[in-house]
């Protein structure tokens, strides 16, 4: 039994129109959809990080760290990017965005053995059998937050 | 005020620090090349640094970016496993026959396993009318300008799709091999398509899609020979990202290799009902 069924669910991020302030053009659009995946990673972690600091009391945010995979599929410069046309007018406009690049390890169960990867696959070095576990790389993690 | 934990500002607000205590001594590094012990016996004392980060209070978090997604996508799972359907996340670039391996999938199965549909596209129900020719139910779900699938939206479309019945629910995620590979949607596999029309070497050009396959299906068999496709090298990448996923080489057009990969279906949705209900 065929149904007929169309979801449509909100984008995630919305055409925003900046309103005229310092340093901002009159009418300017920042955000007009979302056309990269960092765009939408980093509009998750910027709702963590207004959500804490709200939580506890802050005014500003000063800094924000993040850990980043190698394997997560995510470019640092791309969430760079992002981050500067999605914090603009919230507590962390301005705020430095701090990137720790975690490298991929994989573990080898014939050598037991942790390698690191190299040119992203995993090969391990000694007998040369690709491995199936990774153990670290694929991390998108919101370490820290420095506010005030 | 401690630049690592946030302790010893007097009467700040806790949420969010980890739990450490102002009668404590321990050691910190900073940005700066120094590091020093220093004691926090009283409530404040201070400190300067040069650097405009580090001079602030620090709330740690250590929560993944995607934390939301995976939680949704672990009640999408649970809800999956208490209605004993056995649920693929289907991923490929777009135009690797994602649509039409699905439908041969859905009439070839018939009624060993009652099948439905959710499928993502940025725009248009074509795919979606493309399906229901299996007979199958089928929802839809246009993302608009969003990339991938994500687990809420696979939770919404379910709302919409009728259960009754139903053993496998395949979801065909958006065609892209970036994105998606990121966004758990509860799925007990994914896998990822491999056409021989696309080069033997995708796999090493999207390392995180293919390292996160669980099953791997090179698509589009039946044009092999056209396009001089090199079967050792597409294994070899295939096996170097995801050693452990089974692969099947198949055409959804001619029927060549589909009695296998069907097979390995029902066999997996056998699986899931010997499986430990509270075992991942």
């Amino acid at each position: 039994m065929a149904r007929n069924s169309f979801v449509s669910p909100q984008p995630a991020i919305y055409l925003e129109r900046v309103e005229p302030g310092p340093g901002r053009l009159p009418g300017r659009f920042v955000v007009f959809g979302e056309t990269m995946h960092e765009l939408s990673i980093m509009q998750s972690a910027l709702d963590q990080v207004l959500e804490k600091a709200r939580q506890a009391g802050a005014n500003r945010v000063h800094a924000i760290r993040l850990r980043i995979g190698a394997l997560s599929g995510v470019v640092p410069d791309a969430l760079q990017f992002a981050f500067e046309a999605l914090a603009d007018g919230t507590p962390a406009q301005g705020a430095q965005l701090l990137i720790e690049d975690v490298p991929a390890r994989f573990w080898c169960a014939t050598c037991a053995r942790e390698f690191a990867a190299t040119r992203m696959f995993a090969e391990c070095p000694d007998c040369h059998r690709p491995s199936g576990e990774l153990r670290a790389g694929r991390e998108m993690e919101l370490t820290s937050l420095e506010v005030d | 005020m401690c630049q690592d934990c946030g302790c010893g500002l007097p009467g700040e607000n806790p949420v969010g620090i980890s739990a450490h205590h102002l009668d404590h001594d321990h050691d910190h590094d900073h940005d700066h090349p120094h590091s020093h012990t220093h004691s926090h016996g009283e409530a404040d004392h201070d400190h300067s640094h040069g650097d405009a980060v580090g001079q602030h209070r620090v709330l740690e978090v250590r929560q993944a970016i995607l934390e939301k997604n995976e939680r949704l996508a672990e009640r999408n799972r649970g809800f999956f496993h208490a209605r004993g359907l056995l649920v693929l996340n289907v991923l490929s670039s777009p135009g690797s026959g994602k649509t039409t391996f699905i439908r041969e999938t859905i009439r070839l199965l018939g009624k060993r396993l009652k099948t439905g549909v959710i499928v993502g596209d940025l725009a248009t129900d074509n795919d979606a009318q493309r399906l229901r020719e299996s007979g199958a139910p089928v929802v839809q779900i246009t993302t608009g300008t969003v990339c991938h699938l994500e687990a809420e939206m696979v939770a919404h479309a379910l709302k919409q799709l009728d259960l009754k019945g139903l053993e496998l629910l395949i979801i065909e995620n958006v065609g892209n091999l970036v994105c998606p590979a990121s966004y758990d949607l509860g799925e007990d596999l994914r896998v990822v398509l491999l056409s021989v029309t696309e080069g033997e070497d995708k796999p090493l050009k999207y390392p995180p899609m293919f390292q996160s396959a669980g099953v791997a299906v090179v698509s589009k068999m039946d044009l092999a020979t056209a396009c001089d496709y090199n079967r050792e090298a597409a294994l070899a990448n295939l096996r170097r990202l995801a050693p452990n996923a089974p692969v099947f080489e198949l055409s959804a057009k001619t029927g060549q290799g589909m009695d296998a990969w069907c097979e390995f279906l029902v066999q997996q949705h056998q699986m899931l009902k010997t499986r430990d209900p509270l075992s991942a």
